[in-house]
Parts: structure tokens; sequence; C-alpha cells
């Protein structure tokens, strides 16, 4: 390696300075972003490329787990899991279950593409900031990396659908009934909103806090978040006659993405639509300022 | 190299400044900055001015706010107050604008790890706007140019300081950027590296390229310098070329005294020699300035002898921008 460092420098004099094309200076703001914009994504798409071998384990592993657990494993040894019991109740289960995985696969893809590489940069390798000095203004540099963790959310989700759908015991029977339009309208808000989200923890937390991040939030919002049960299926969860988990999952907003799914995937009960699309919009503004200010403060001072 | 100023509609500040000779690349009127919680500014009311074309060096110790000054130079840093205009372009009401015209250099390695070395520059090209073929030919060409070519294909992790340092230098320079700013470009580097890098800027502005650094390495603002400007607490002490600078303590010849005794007696007594234009007195050792270096030898050592003061060991050497600086502040560079 010292090697390279020995080399002999050509003297000032002789050396030539190459005559590439550099960039065309003086473009407007709107050019030098858009142009700026298309780079950083296609850079994030390439390393995505380059990690296929590392985002596809991450993103199948869990979900695949899930399901052969809940789906293969429990009904084949006799311990299945849903109402009533027996292969209906399985089955219903079943159901349930696919709508939360994507859901809940969405909401990883939101953690693992942008907040955990957001934490990585900015707690030590800064490597962040040469992109932060691209041609474009500071707020278009962390929506880029937000579009580029909901196109990797969409990814998890076409990849982790069918395997949800197919890897189940022989008798189970899951209900699927797609709705396109409101699948069409639940992908980009839900791949958006858990890519801001992912945004807004990713410029709070430094190396050292990240496992308080896992422990605290991130696995009581999966366990809370509709993923094993339909919200509307919490309301006997009471006391003194008022249902309190129904209530108290509500400040989730990984409720109302797998909700959206089960509404737009299966024939399920689901909350009403119009809770799911106003709170997610609102959840997504939410993130998506908290992220972009986020961002904002930690590379500018 | 050199580039057009920008269409000066932008600012009043982008007509042809000539001053000098080249004209104003980068002017500061009362930048300021002052971070939340801190009592004094890191930089306070720093009027300054580079021309097209030189090498450009803020040289202090830690916390003199230079970094703080290249910061909000390339955007990084919001002033506080005042404002600044690099290649004809406000940096604080058009960052994004302002991005276009410079190259940055940064103090901590920020290559980008999940690409490899020739990615690294073709999506530097990429985020400047240039198209795929140009970014692939400006990566090809800087890889050669700095000695890079046959690690191209390697991550950047394998690299040593020195050439991920050349690496950031060819990144930053890949769009043809106006100038460059290099923030303390050799801390750190081997020796060796330090001059290989001293070369590589050398030779930039041998093409024209202005550059900006800053550096706590009295060495290399002497070395690579045009001009220096001297900085402390947020403030310029001195601003001129390193020949300048020097010449202005009014003496040829340092002599540094380590003796024991009273140091203090034996200031003043060397301080009423002709020959001598000021005494330091810094760390239990004199820094005695003088003029005229065949008289002055014999004159500071007859002056110890009178004083009754016991010489242990006595060093000569020219004036450096240390010197300069000690005369400023009263305190050495590195402390």
């Amino acid at each position: 390696m010292a090697t390279a460092t020995t080399e002999v420098v050509t003297a000032p004099t002789t050396a030539t300075i190459p005559q590439y094309k550099g960039a065309e200076l003086g473009r407007s703001t709107v050019q030098a972003s858009r142009s700026a914009f298309a780079g950083l994504l296609l850079r994030d798409l390439t390393v995505l490329k380059k990690n296929l071998k590392e985002f596809l384990p991450r993103t199948i592993l869990q979900p695949f787990l899930l399901v052969f657990v809940f789906l293969y494993v429990f009904p084949t040894i006799g311990q299945g899991i849903g109402s009533g019991g027996g292969v209906a109740g399985e089955s219903t289960f079943a159901t349930v279950l696919v709508a939360g995985v994507v859901g809940l696969s969405i909401m990883f893809q939101g953690i693992q593409a942008v907040a955990l590489p957001m934490v990585q940069e900015f707690g030590y390798t800064r490597e962040i900031e040469d992109r932060v000095l691209a041609p474009m203004p500071v707020s278009l540099v962390s929506i880029e990396k937000i579009v580029s963790g909901a196109i990797q959310g969409l990814i998890a989700a076409l990849i982790v659908f069918p395997i949800a759908a197919v890897v189940h015991s022989k008798d189970i029977h899951i209900h699927l009934q797609v709705h396109w339009i409101q699948l069409f309208v639940m992908i980009p808000l839900a791949c958006i909103m858990c890519s801001s989200l992912g945004m807004t923890f990713g410029t709070r937390f430094d190396p050292r806090t990240v496992p308080m991040l896992f422990g605290v939030i991130v696995i009581p919002m999966t366990f809370l978040g509709g993923t094993y049960y339909a919200w509307t299926a919490l309301s006997p969860v009471k006391l003194a006659g008022w249902s309190w988990l129904q209530t108290l999952v509500l400040v989730n907003p990984l409720i109302y993405v797998t909700e959206g799914f089960r509404a737009a995937l299966t024939p399920s009960h689901h909350m009403h639509l119009y809770v799911i699309y106003p709170v997610l919009i609102g959840f997504c503004a939410l993130f998506l300022w908290q992220g972009l200010l986020g961002f904002r403060r930690r590379v500018l001072s | 190299m050199a580039r057009a100023v920008l269409a000066s509609d932008d600012s009043d500040l982008a007509d042809v400044d000539t001053h000098r000779g080249g004209d104003v690349i980068i002017r500061t009127s009362d930048l300021t900055k002052v971070y939340p919680g801190m009592d004094r500014p890191a930089v306070d009311k720093l009027n300054l001015e580079v021309r097209r074309g030189e090498i450009f060096g803020l040289l202090g110790p830690n916390g003199a706010g230079k970094t703080t000054t290249a910061g909000m130079l390339t955007t990084m840093v919001i002033p506080t107050s005042g404002g600044a205009v690099v290649g004809g372009i406000d940096v604080v009401n058009q960052p994004a604008l302002a991005k276009q015209a410079i190259g940055v250099v940064p103090q901590q390695n920020t290559l980008d790890r999940a690409l490899t070395v020739w990615e690294n520059l073709y999506f530097h090209g990429r985020f400047f706007g240039m198209s795929a073929g140009d970014s692939r030919t400006a990566a090809d060409e800087l890889l050669e140019e700095f000695h890079l070519a046959r690690w191209g294909k390697a991550p950047v992790m394998a690299l040593s300081g020195g050439m991920a340092q050349r690496l950031m230098v060819a990144r930053a320079i890949l769009h043809k950027p106006e100038i460059i700013f290099l923030d303390e470009p050799t801390a750190g580097l081997d020796p060796q590296s330090r001059l290989a890098l001293w070369e590589i800027l050398l030779r930039l502005h041998a093409g024209g390229q202005t550059i900006l650094l800053t550096t706590h390495y009295m060495e290399e603002a002497d070395q690579l310098c045009d001009r220096v400007a001297i900085m402390d607490h947020g403030h310029i002490l001195a601003l001129d070329t390193p020949e300048g600078l020097k010449a202005g303590i009014e003496a040829d010849t340092i002599v540094s005294l380590h003796a024991t005794g009273d140091l203090t007696k034996l200031a003043r007594s060397l301080s009423r020699r002709r020959v001598v234009t000021n005494v330091v007195e810094l760390d239990g050792e004199l820094r005695v300035h003088v003029k005229g270096a065949a008289d002055a030898l014999p004159a500071v050592l007859e002056t110890v002898d009178k004083s009754g003061s016991r010489l242990n060991d006595l060093t000569v050497h020219e004036p450096t921008l240390e010197t300069v600086f000690i005369n400023l502040t009263g305190k050495e560079l590195r402390d």
C-alpha cells in the first residue's frame, strides 16, 4: 500500500491538466438540481445492485421465517394459531398475516435503507458530505434518500408478497382479493411514510443509541403494529369497559400500513379507508418534515 | 482551467475587480459565525479577498476559525451575519448555485465507501450534471493523472491515507470548479505523501486553478501559498505573501537561546542592542530577532556573557511564518 506514496510525481512545470470536458457552470438551480438528483438516485441504485446479495436475505429472511413458523410449522405440529382453532381459524390468521408481513417488510426497509446508513454516515464516516456538496438544495439531498428508500421498500413488498402468499401448510387457504386501486394508493403512501420515518430516526440516533432504536421503538412498533392481528379484532382487549389496546396502538404508524394492505389485498375486516389514508398522509407529512429538518440540522452548522 | 466569472447580474460584486493583477474570486464582508452556546464568535467580521489563480492560505492554530471560514465559503456552515461571494455567486443566499463553482477536499475522508475508486469519481461527475461519457472520460483521465489508475476497481477502503487524499483532490477538481477548498489537506499524512500532495497542488496552480487551503503547518503555507492570512481567535492578524509577512518582522535572523539565570533581565539587556529588533520569551527560551547577522551573533553572545546568565544552547535560523505568528500572538502555532 505504501508503495503508491513513493511514486515520483511529475514536476509542476511539465505537467498537463486533463483536457476532458468538465461540468457546465452557471446552470440554473433547477437544472443543476434535476441532474444532481438523478445522479444521486443512480448512485443509490448502483449500490443497491451491488449489494443485492445483502439486500435479498435481509429483505426475505424475516418475512419468510414469520410465515414459515406461523403458517407452516405451527399448523403442521398441531399448534396452529387462529380464532376458534382448526383449519378455518388458521386460514383466517394466514390471511391477516399476509398483509401484516408486507407492511412490516416496507417498514424494515425504511429502517435498513435509510435510518441505519444515515446513523452511520452522520456518526463517523461523514460520507454524506460529498453528496451534500452536489449542486442542489440540501433538502433535495434528503428527499432523494427518502425516494431511494421508498423504492427499496417497493421492491421489498414485491418480493415478500408472493413468499407470504405461497409459504404455508397445504391445508391453509389464504383468501386474497386484490383491490388494485387501493393497492396503487397504498404502496407509494406506505413506502414514502416508512422511508421518511427512517430519515427521522436516522438523523436523531447515533451509533451509540441505535440499540435503543431497535429495542425501544422498532420492536414495540412491529409487535403492536397489526402484523399478527387486525386492528378491528382488538376491541375485546378491555379495561373497565375501555378497549385500551385498540386505542393506544393508534399512535403507531405501522397499524395504518398493515390495515391499508389488509384492505387492499384481502377481504378481511379492516379499519375504515377514510381513516387509513388521511392518517397515513398526515404521518407522511410529519415524518418528511421531521426527516428533512433533522437532515438539515445534521449537515449544516 | 480558469473560467470566466459567472453572469454579473447575480451580484454587483461580480464585476471584474482588478487588484494587483488577478480579479477577485472570493470576497467576504464582515463574515461572522457564532456557534450556539459559544460566548465568542468562531469567525469575527472577516473581510477577505482571494484572487483568481492564486493559492491562498489560512494559517493558524486549531480553533482559529479557519475551518469555519472554509465551511461558510463552501455552504456547509451558515454565517450568523455578513456575506460571502464565491465565483460571483452569493453563497449565503444561493448555496445551491454556489456549489457548482466549488470543489471541496474536507479534513476527514468522505470518500463513498459503497463505491469503488473509479466510481467515486464517475458519480461525482454525474452529480454535477456531466454526461455518462464525460464522467467516464474524466474519471479515467484523473485516475491516470493522479497515479491511481491501477486502483480503479478497488474499494476506497483499500487506499492508504495518501492515496485517499489524492483521490479526494481528484474528486474535488473533476467537475472543473472555479475554486477548490482544502481543509488541512496534509494533516495526518506521512512526509512523502505530503510532498506528493504539494506537487499536485502546485501543478493545479500552474494550470490556473484557484486554491484556498487551511493549514496549521507553517511550512505548508510558506511553500505553497501565494498569499497567507494568519488567523487567530476568528480574526485575521496579518495578510501578505509569505515573504512579505517574514519581511514585516524586521529581522533577518532568529537566535534561539536556552540559558539559565534571569531571562527577563537578559531579554531586557538584549533588546537594548542596536542589532536586536525584538526579543520574545517563550517556554524558558529566548527568541532574539536580529538584523545584520554578521555582527549580530557576537553582540548577542557578549550580552549573555555580561548579564551573568549561563548559555546552554543556541540555534540560529531564518525567520519563518511561525516567527511571524509568535510575534503577532506571543504563542506558538502548534499549541
